[in-house]
Parts: C-alpha cells; sequence; structure tokens
C-alpha cells in the first residue's frame, strides 16, 4: 500500500483540499447565521455523542445516587478504593500541615498563593500532585481567558452568555462571581507579569469565542495557558510553597464527617505517606484521559477524575456530570497528533469549517456542543467528511483563510504552538487546510461546590476543573481558565480562613468503610478500584484506534 | 500508519515498533508505562525531553518525545528532570533595570557565545540570542525571543557556562510584563466600576427572571464579535 503524500497529505486527499482553495475567496465574503434556538436542540438531540443511547447509566451509590453519568465515571464512582484500610497504619503521621492542596495545576497553584495572601506561611501549606509542577491542563490551553474588561462589554452580558451557553443549568451564583472576579483576575495576571497581548496603547487584544456575544479572550499568542501557568508556578517558588510531585492522593482521611487529610502514593517506590491537614483542596482538574465513548483526549496524561473519587467517597455531591464537552477541532490527520487540540483561536480569526466539496456547513463560532454536532453530522449522516488513511473522519478547517483576512505572516505569528504541531509532522497550516473531528475536551460538571469553594462537606474545599455548576451543561472557551483562577482563589481563601479556626483533627478511614458497605448494600461486585491515577497505553493501546460512533 | 515496523534502542535496548509513532508512543508500544518523561503529550510542558543518537551518527540530538516521531535506528534516554536551580526573587521589590537580571543570575555575564543552547532546544528558540540580549540589558528583546520555551530544561543540560537559560527568561519575561508593558486603561476603569458595586443589580435582575425570560433575553441578546 503505497501512497504518494503531497506536502504532508495523501494524493487523493488533495482533490479536496483544491475543492476548498476554489471556494476559498467566496466563503470569506459570506456573511453566516448562527443558528436559532430550534435548530440548535435539533442539531443537538440527533449527533452530540451526550445524547447517544446507551453511553450513560445511574449511579447506584453515593450522595448523588440516581444521577447519570458516562460508564466511564459510573465505572470509577462504583469502585472500591484503592487503599485497604486494614493495611494501613494510620497511627504515623508523616506531615501535619494547615492547608494541604491536592492537584499542582492552576488551581492549586492559584489556591495556594492566594492561602498565602490570607496569611497562612507557606511552609504550612503543602501542594502534592500527580506528576510535576503544572503538567496539568492548565499549561496545555491555548486559546484564551474571558474576562469582560472591554469597551463595548460589561460582566452581564459574560453572564448572559456564560449562562445561556451553558443551557441554563449553570448555577447562578457561580456564574455571577465568575464575571464578577474577572477583571481583578486579569489585573492581579498584570500585576505578576503575565504578557497578555497588547495593543500599542495598552488595551488587550480581544477576540470571540464561540457562543461570546464580544470579542472577550485575552490572550498569549496560543501559548496562553503555559504562560499563566508558568507565572504563577515562578510566584509560587518565589514564595518557598512546597510542591510534592510524582505524589497523587490516593484516599482522603476524615473524623468520620470533617476532612482531615489524606494519604498520598509515591507513583514510583509505592510507598504511602500520610498528611494531616485542617483544610483540603481538591484541585486535581478532568477526567479526558477516561476516554468517554471511546474519543480520543486532548487532555493531559493525568486527567483521570481522581478529585472527583476521592470527594465521593467522603459524601459530596456532584452535578451535570452527563454532559461532556468534546472540542470540535480535534486533530483528526496526521495519525501522531490525533485528538490533540487546534484551538478556537483558529476559528475566531477566520478559519472557516468545510466539508469535502469545499462548502461551509455551519456558523463557525456556534458554542461548542453545537459546532461538534454539526461535524458529526455532516460525517456520519451526510457523508461529506474525508477520511484519512486510518479510517477516521475529518472536516477541514480552512486556516489560510486567517492569512488571508489578516495578512501573510499572522499563523506564525499569533498561532505559533498549533503551527508548529502541524509542521512537525509535515503540515504548513498557512498554506493548506487542516483536518479536525470532535475530540473529548472538557469535564463540564463536577463536585458541587458553592461560591467559596465549599463542597458542603466540612473542610473539603474545590475549585477548577474537577468543581461543577459552573458552566453547566457546556462551557465557553476561555471561561475555564477564568474559572480556575476564580475558584482557585476563592478555596484558597475559605480553606485560609477554615484552617485559622481549625484544630488537627482525628484521622481514620470510617468513610472509606462507609463507602465499601454502600457498594455491598447495592450488590456492586467488582474488582474496579479507584482513583485510577494514570492510564495504560502499553502495547497496541500506544495506536489510537478509528471511532465508531453510533448515531 | 504504515504496517512496516523499525527498530528503536530505549536505554541500549533493541525494540521493534510500528512506523510512524511519536517516540512517546514508540515507549508505550515497546511496553513502557511512563510515570516520568510524559505531562501533556502535546509540546506544551516540557516533561519529556529526549536525547538521541542515530545508527551511524556520532552527534547527540534533543528532543520532544511527544513531538517528534520515532525513527529506524534511533537510541533513546530521556532527560525527564533537570536539577537546575532557579533564583528567588520579589518581583515588586525589583525593578526593571538594564543590570536587574545580571544581578539576579550574574552566571549570564559568562556565556561563550558558543551557540549550543540554541541548537539543543526544540522550540527552534534563538536561545543564545536572549541570553545576548539578557547581558545587554534588554529586557523587552529576552522576552520576546523566548517566548515560546515549554522550560524543558535541554539547553541548560548542555550550556558549558552552567546558566539557566529557561529561568533567565522566566524572569525575562516577567519584568516585562510587570513593569515595561504598558498597563490596560479599560481595564483599571472596569475594577473602579466594580469597585463601586456596578452590575451587581442587572446580574441580580438577570438571576430573578423566569426561566423563559432568561431564555428570550440570551437569544436576543445582541452578537457584536467582529474585530
Ligand atoms: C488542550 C487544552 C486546551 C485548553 N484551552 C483552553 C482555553 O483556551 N481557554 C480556557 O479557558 N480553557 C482551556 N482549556 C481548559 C483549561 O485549561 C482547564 O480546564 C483548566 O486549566 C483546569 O485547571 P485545573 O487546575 O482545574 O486542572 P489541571 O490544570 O488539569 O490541574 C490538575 C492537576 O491535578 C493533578 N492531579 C490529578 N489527580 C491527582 C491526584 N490524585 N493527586 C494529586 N494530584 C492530582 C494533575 O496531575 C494536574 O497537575 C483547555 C484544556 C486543554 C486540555
Ligand atoms: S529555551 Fe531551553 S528550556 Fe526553553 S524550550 Fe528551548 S531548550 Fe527547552
Ligand atoms: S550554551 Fe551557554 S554559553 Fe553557550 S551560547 Fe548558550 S548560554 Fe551561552
Ligand atoms: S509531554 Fe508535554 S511537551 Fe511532551
Amino acid at each position: 500500500m503505497d501512497m504518494k503524500f503531497i506536502d504532508g497529505y495523501p494524493e487523493y486527499m488533495r482533490q479536496s483540499i483544491k475543492k476548498v482553495e476554489a471556494t476559498r475567496e467566496k466563503r470569506i465574503s459570506l456573511d453566516m447565521e448562527p443558528m436559532s434556538a430550534e435548530e440548535r436542540e435539533e442539531v443537538l438531540s440527533t449527533y452530540h455523542p451526550d445524547y447517544v443511547k446507551g453511553g450513560k447509566r445511574s449511579l447506584k451509590v453515593g450522595a448523588s445516587k440516581g444521577e447519570m453519568v458516562h460508564h466511564e465515571t459510573a465505572n470509577i464512582l462504583e469502585a472500591r478504593p484503592q487503599v485497604n484500610p486494614d493495611e494501613i497504619d494510620l497511627g504515623c503521621i508523616n506531615r501535619d500541615v494547615d492547608i494541604l492542596i491536592i492537584g499542582g495545576g492552576g488551581a492549586g497553584t492559584v489556591a495556594a498563593l492566594h492561602a498565602v495572601y490570607e496569611g497562612i506561611l507557606p511552609e504550612d501549606i503543602l501542594i502534592t500532585t500527580k506528576l510535576r509542577h503544572g503538567d496539568a491542563n492548565s499549561m496545555m490551553a491555548q486559546g484564551g481567558i474571558q474576562a469582560a474588561d472591554g469597551l463595548d462589554d460589561d460582566p452581564s452580558i459574560h453572564f448572559l452568555d456564560a449562562i445561556g451557553g451553558g443551557h441554563f443549568a449553570n448555577k447562578p451564583d457561580l456564574v455571577k462571581a465568575l464575571v464578577m472576579d474577572a477583571p481583578r483576575i486579569i489585573d492581579w495576571h498584570q500585576r505578576l507579569g503575565v504578557m497578555y497581548e497588547r495593543e500599542d496603547d495598552g488595551h488587550f487584544v480581544e477576540r470571540p469565542g464561540g457562543g461570546t456575544s464580544r470579542p472577550r479572550l485575552h490572550s498569549a499568542k496560543d501559548y496562553t495557558g503555559m504562560e499563566i501557568m508558568r507565572v504563577i508556578r515562578d510566584e509560587a517558588r518565589n514564595l518557598g510553597l512546597e510542591v510534592e510531585e510524582f505524589s497523587p492522593a490516593v484516599e482522603l482521611l476524615t473524623d468520620g464527617d470533617t476532612v482531615t487529610g489524606a494519604i498520598l502514593m509515591d507513583l514510583e517506590t509505592r510507598e504511602y505517606s500520610i498528611i494531616r491537614a485542617k483544610s483540603v483542596i481538591l484541585t486535581t482538574g478532568g477526567f479526558g484521559r477516561l476516554h468517554i465513548q471511546g474519543y480520543p483526549t486532548t487532555n493531559h496524561y493525568g486527567a483521570t477524575a481522581d478529585g472527583l473519587v476521592l470527594a465521593y467517597h467522603v459524601g459530596a455531591r456532584i452535578t451535570d456530570m452527563d454532559s461532556a464537552q468534546y472540542h470540535p477541532t480535534g486533530a483528526a490527520y496526521p495519525e501522531p497528533i490525533l485528538g490533540q487540540l487546534i484551538t478556537e483561536k483558529v476559528r475566531g480569526m477566520g478559519a472557516m469549517p468545510v466539508n469535502i466539496d469545499g462548502e461551509a456547513f455551519v456558523y463557525p463560532l456556534e458554542p461548542r456542543d453545537v459546532e461538534s454536532a454539526s461535524f458529526i453530522r455532516e460525517c456520519k449522516t451526510r457523508g461529506k467528511g474525508i477520511e484519512t488513511p486510518t479510517g477516521m473522519l475529518g472536516v477541514w478547517l480552512d486556516s489560510p483563510m486567517i492569512e488571508e483576512i489578516h495578512g501573510p505572516g499572522t499563523i506564525k505569528k499569533e498561532l505559533i504552538a498549533m503551527w508548529r504541531m502541524e509542521h512537525q509532522f509535515g503540515i504548513d497550516m498557512s498554506q493548506d487546510p487542516i483536518l479536525v473531528y470532535p475530540t473529548l475536551h472538557y469535564q463540564n460538571g463536577g463536585v458541587e461546590i458553592d461560591v467559596d469553594g465549599w463542597t458542603g462537606v466540612p473542610g473539603l474545599y474545590a475549585g477548577g476543573e474537577v468543581a461543577g455548576g459552573v458552566h453547566g451543561k457546556n462551557r465557553l472557551m476561555g471561561n475555564s481558565l477564568l474559572d480556575y483562577n476564580v475558584f482557585g482563589r476563592r478555596s484558597g481563601i475559605s480553606a485560609a480562613r477554615h484552617a485559622k479556626k481549625a484544630s488537627p483533627g482525628k484521622i481514620t478511614f470510617d468513610h472509606v468503610i462507609r463507602f465499601n458497605s454502600l457498594l455491598d448494600e447495592a450488590g456492586i461486585d467488582t474488582e474496579r478500584r479507584s482513583p485510577m491515577l494514570l492510564p495504560d497505553y502499553r502495547g497496541e493501546r500506544a495506536i489510537a484506534r478509528a471511532l465508531n460512533i453510533s448515531i | 500508519m504504515g504496517k512496516n515496523k523499525i527498530s528503536v534502542y530505549i536505554m541500549g535496548k533493541e525494540h521493534r515498533v510500528p512506523e510512524g509513532l511519536t517516540i512517546m508512543k514508540a515507549l508505550e508500544y515497546a511496553g513502557y508505562r511512563l510515570i516520568r518523561g510524559c505531562g501533556c503529550r502535546a509540546g506544551f510542558c516540557g516533561a519529556c525531553a529526549t536525547i538521541y543518537r542515530k545508527k551511524g551518527d556520532y552527534k547527540l540530538y534533543t528532543a520532544l518525545a511527544c513531538q517528534t516521531t520515532a525513527e529506524n535506528g534511533m537510541y533513546l534516554t530521556q532527560l525527564p528532570f533537570i536539577p537546575a536551580n532557579k533564583s528567588e526573587y520579589d518581583l515588586e521589590k525589583i525593578r526593571a533595570g538594564p543590570n536587574t537580571i545580571l544581578s539576579i543570575y550574574p552566571e549570564v555575564a559568562r556565556c561563550v557565545a558558543c551557540n549550543t543552547c540554541t541548537k539543543a532546544c526544540p522550540q527552534d528558540i534563538q536561545v543564545m540570542d536572549y541570553i545576548q540580549a539578557v547581558k545587554r540589558g534588554d529586557i523587552t528583546r529576552a522576552a520576546d525571543l523566548s517566548f515560546n520555551c515549554l522550560q524543558c530544561g535541554l539547553c541548560t543540560a548542555r550550556c558549558p557556562a552552567e546558566i539557566k537559560q529557561y529561568h533567565v527568561a522566566q524572569l525575562a519575561r516577567r519584568l516585562h510584563g510587570r513593569y515595561l508593558a504598558i498597563k490596560s486603561e479599560p481595564l483599571s476603569k472596569r475594577i473602579s466600576e466594580l469597585e463601586e458595586g456596578c452590575f451587581e443589580n442587572e446580574i441580580d435582575e438577570m438571576i430573578e427572571l423566569k426561566p423563559e425570560d432568561l431564555r428570550k433575553r440570551y437569544f436576543e441578546r445582541e452578537i457584536k464579535v467582529s474585530e
């Protein structure tokens, strides 16, 4: 099977690219309309993976018994806790701290910094994390962060965009906190030295994203997440905050009701250590590596929803876990970058989704779920997708339009991470369109929290992607970098205030014993253990399988 | 991806893996369950620094395992941790002067302009040039040139002058962002408005709306997104 390749694409795909080129000029001046409410509903209910029958089940145990969640999520929630209470001696405490932060991504780092601002000494805080400090989804965000600080914008418009984008399922008070804190977060970043793109007069460059009614995205090329994360990490290091790396939390500890610490496991030596804390903050991020419905994912290696499991064991409620976000533009070709993110900024800057015949088929900036569902419709029902040599389907994202609209060289200047990624594997996206298909991107729901980041379980706080309620059933681009800053900050402050009043608690496994008996009562007889900690890609699993999604 | 297999040597031991995988996936295909040396899997975190040599070639090359296709005859080793020290500073107590960075990282003055760092950088950054810019006190240039740095540490591992380029660059960017970039006026204005309690009522009013009225408000909202 010898295929001829021309500049990264097999010859047969080139024929479709010719059609894309032929319609490009006309499409640039094409004024497309977003869908009406009815059209959106129709395309979502027929084509979005979350509506596929048989993909979910209702939980049989725990505080959110009866909630519908994906099978992959149910499998880790309805599993035996990793630790066996009989095998661990809680008599020997390795470390006593005021605040234990579980998860060294964006939310965890922001929480730690604000706990220090709130008066807790850095040495009384411990951040523990699964991989290295900053090996996290926060590092990978490309497009930008929303904040309504523009002249023609304000937080109430941001509120409406977020709540409508989330299908009105969001908790309104959380959305209010999100949008009202946003300008202050950008100001804090400005003072920490984050290099957001600016106009010559110092105004931020602001761009639209899917579902936003104003340009509101602040970005730093397409390395926005990396720029913010490396700055806050640097600040954490300057303050002397300690981060225990390669030491995921495998279980919380309680005095029965109140969370009083956690058990960590060294990933290399497999040794446990016991940390007692007055407040615990969960900032473990999302669930992309569960590969819901077999989808590839944009998420980092450690995104296995551990925090969700830990919180569930101690009786926290979860919300909106029936909805996952599939990013419409995951790379569908070439194989080494399958599932990796093509930032929404590419569409924000003018690139249009186009089918095999070079036709535009959807308004480019619909909310993500709607956009994804229409890509799936184009490929699976209308048969207008492009098939890759390994049998994956995709639609074109006509990136050269960006150069036509904003001038030659724009892509290398403003989308350098994207350009590099494609270029590494032989494709020049300033000359040729790129092939995309929805990829699992974001955990819309999570552990229920209030505006202070409190989970409802005494001593336990949460912020960032692990928490739910902020985005309802669908998060808008740029609202989750904002989320981890807003609720990382709020949970850090709340945990600090709680720690100042609390005294060190008793540490027990009572909740583990309780959870195990709940499983027994529900008749769940399983060998599954959770949290999962890391996915396993050894052997054949290293290779992505073609998706077989039925509609 | 081809059905053809190639040979890679992981820390000297031969493994047969399919053609067309990234180095990272080749390691996994060969049976390694990665703990170190794997983070974002997409070219953003710098966890997967790799050193390799090709059969019949004496040179040592550097790469990101998640962003590089494995080739036949590669001798691979992961370099997931670089113990380079970072200076601690209080950004509020320093200023962006021509000697600021040199006083915090004096070893920068020892750069011998050998260009080894630039050759080592998997992000194709002109590392030596940003170090030279720091030497001249040109913070903004160092900040711009180093912007794509994902702090993998490969430059530092190769530098004969013991310079911690990526920590130096981090300081340059923060100094630029904090002191040299012009601050946003609309942002300050918005923050004063928030301090006066603006927007509270508008939002609370929406929270009180009946669901159907809120939906109506949303679908009828004005969309002004053209740049
Ligand atoms: C490719 C990509 C692009 C994105 N682009 C954007 C964008 O442009 N704009 C936007 O707003 N959002 C974007 N997002 C979403 C956003 O980046 C994340 O939702 C957000 O950064 C999550 O922050 P977090 O701190 O909650 O989680 P993370 O940053 O993922 O951090 C979680 C940390 O917890 C650690 N951890 C996990 N389990 C354990 C455990 N058991 N014990 C200890 N530690 C643990 C993880 O290893 C990780 O370090 C993007 C996401 C991805 C993946
Ligand atoms: S400058 Fe150094 S640390 Fe940064 S990406 Fe290049 S080699 Fe890695
Ligand atoms: S490797 Fe070190 S000494 Fe050589 S150019 Fe780079 S910074 Fe200077
Ligand atoms: S794993 Fe993050 S850069 Fe390769």
